[in-house]
């Protein structure tokens, strides 16, 4: 289980979010959306140790991450914008290496199974740099089969991904998650979920009312309205707004969840959250 | 824990000898630099016997510290090193492997080269042996060393140059024991052993010390 308490995090002189706090059950996908700039890339680095907050802390089965340290690593899979994938190394020998760092027992077979599985069969045994893109990524993302680490850290795992290799990606984070996995992701992109639940994070909402406003998570944002007028219906379930500045954390329970399309009304929140 | 580090380690060779140059440059750069003094100040025997082990000292700092720069850049570029940060190993074992491969890398294909290029400066036998054995124990100090400054200038615009001035005033004890050993050792070998033994100290004290300072200093550069 993952808590955040208060936590705070600036990048420079601008602080992207503060007073952010939440809990995470075993079985939940959390969805971390906002503008470009508004920090989840900072929050997700900041959730795996990679950064570290300004203020608050960061619990994983009650423990401080910090003091957890390299046990907390062993459970925790992050994958970043950048693919760390060697171009010079092929992608069996990039798994294999992946594997043995991150301690799991991958055997030859089950690396070669998970390329195949990630529609990489006979491409095993070229070196990534004359692979394309998408099948670099794809080369990436082979590391969730072969990790146990039951909190996944995704950062915008489907971008430059193929319609079939986000299907795919999809079933397997709806799988992670009904075997009762953790997943936090940012993404533009719906992710369905057979079971478990969804609860979405909006972070930064720039251009909104004044700071004292953003206590009020029932706002109704004009500016928002006109961006996403399809969905009303959004079965926001817990809306709360603890937060000092820009961020709302809302879920709901994970049957057919697919098809809300809407993030739920975002707090307005403070000129903090940036103008990008 | 072996099998992390032989891991790493094979890793660095393997990408190293798909990119060949980077190695050669190296070794190339130490005998050029070596060859450039008998042309410069004339092929007198006694000034380059006196000059020899001083030169090839030097040359082997600038030579190992060419390829310093790229011994993390490389990974962070690619995300690679995120990726080991995060992994559920001791960043300090990584980054001992990395430093292992970087040496048999640059610092071995020196040693080997040492004594042919120390033939140019008319050094004695003895000399010639106490001249690999000092570059044998000292070249791993220059890795490990150079290291902490690669962490920590990681990702800096211009970070070569910070680095060549962070690491050199470093690599002084090395170089002033290094070579004051093969100088030593021309006149009387038994005299070196205090030599040899400040140097083991150092590569003692650097395998001990230098992996988890620029584990540290990965995790802030990675910031």
């Amino acid at each position: 289980m993952l808590e955040v308490a208060n936590l705070a995090c600036r990048r420079g002189d601008r602080m992207l979010f503060s007073g952010l706090s939440f809990s995470l059950e075993a079985g939940t996908l959390l969805h971390v959306r906002g503008r470009n700039g508004c920090g989840k890339t900072t929050l997700l680095r900041t959730l795996c140790g990679l950064l570290t907050p300004d203020a608050g802390a960061i619990l994983w089965n009650g423990e401080k991450v910090r003091r957890l340290g390299e046990e907390f690593h062993r459970d925790t899979l992050y994958f970043g914008h950048l693919n760390g994938i060697k171009s010079d190394l092929t992608a069996f020998e990039n798994l294999r290496v992946a594997a043995i760092l991150d301690g799991d027992e991958a055997t030859e077979t089950a690396i070669l199974a998970a390329l195949d599985e990630m529609g990489l069969e006979g491409r095993e045994d070229l070196p990534t740099k004359v692979l394309s893109q998408g099948q670099k990524k794809r080369v990436a993302l082979a590391r969730l089969l072969l990790s146990r680490a039951p909190l996944w850290i995704l950062d915008e795992p489907f971008t430059a991904l193929d319609l079939d290799a986000v299907d795919r990606l999809q079933l397997l984070i709806a799988e992670h998650v009904a075997q009762d996995g953790l997943v936090i992701l940012t993404t533009h992109q719906e992710v369905p979920l057979t079971s478990g639940q969804i609860r979405r994070l909006h972070l930064g909402t720039p251009g909104a009312g004044p700071a004292d406003r953003s206590g009020d998570a029932r706002e109704d944002r004009p500016a928002d309205r006109r961006k996403s007028p399809e969905d009303e219906a959004d079965e926001t379930l817990t809306s709360f707004g603890l937060g000092r500045m820009g961020w709302s954390l809302s879920g709901h329970a994970g049957h057919g969840a697919g098809k809300t399309r809407h993030a739920p009304p975002s707090l307005a929140g403070a000129k903090v959250g940036g103008k990008s | 824990m072996w099998r992390v580090f032989l891991c790493i380690l094979g890793r660095d060779l393997r990408l190293a000898m798909r990119r060949r140059t980077e190695v050669l440059t190296t070794l190339f750069f130490f005998i050029i630099v070596i060859s450039l003094f008998p042309l410069g100040v004339g092929t007198e025997k006694q000034i380059l016997r006196i000059l020899g082990p001083g030169v090839v000292w030097v040359a082997a700092l600038l030579a190992s510290m060419l390829a310093l720069e790229r011994l993390f850049a490389a990974d962070h570029e690619d995300g690679t090193l995120e990726q080991m940060l995060m992994t559920p190993q001791p960043l300090s074992l990584v980054v001992l492997a990395k430093v292992s491969a970087h040496w048999l890398l640059t610092g071995l294909p020196l040693v080997a080269m040492a004594p042919v290029m120390g033939m140019q400066y008319h050094l004695p036998e003895g000399a010639l042996v106490a001249m690999v054995l000092a570059l044998l124990l000292g070249t791993p100090v220059l890795s490990l060393i150079g290291a902490i400054g690669a962490a920590l200038t990681l990702g800096l615009r211009g970070g070569g140059i910070l680095l060549s001035l962070l690491i050199l005033p470093l690599y002084i004890p090395v170089l002033v024991y290094g070579s004051r050993a093969v100088t030593v050792s021309a006149i009387d070998f038994a005299e070196t052993l205090p030599y040899f033994s400040l140097l083991g100290a150092f590569l003692l004290l650097a395998l001990v010390l230098s992996p988890l300072a620029a584990a540290a200093a990965l995790r802030i550069a990675t910031e």
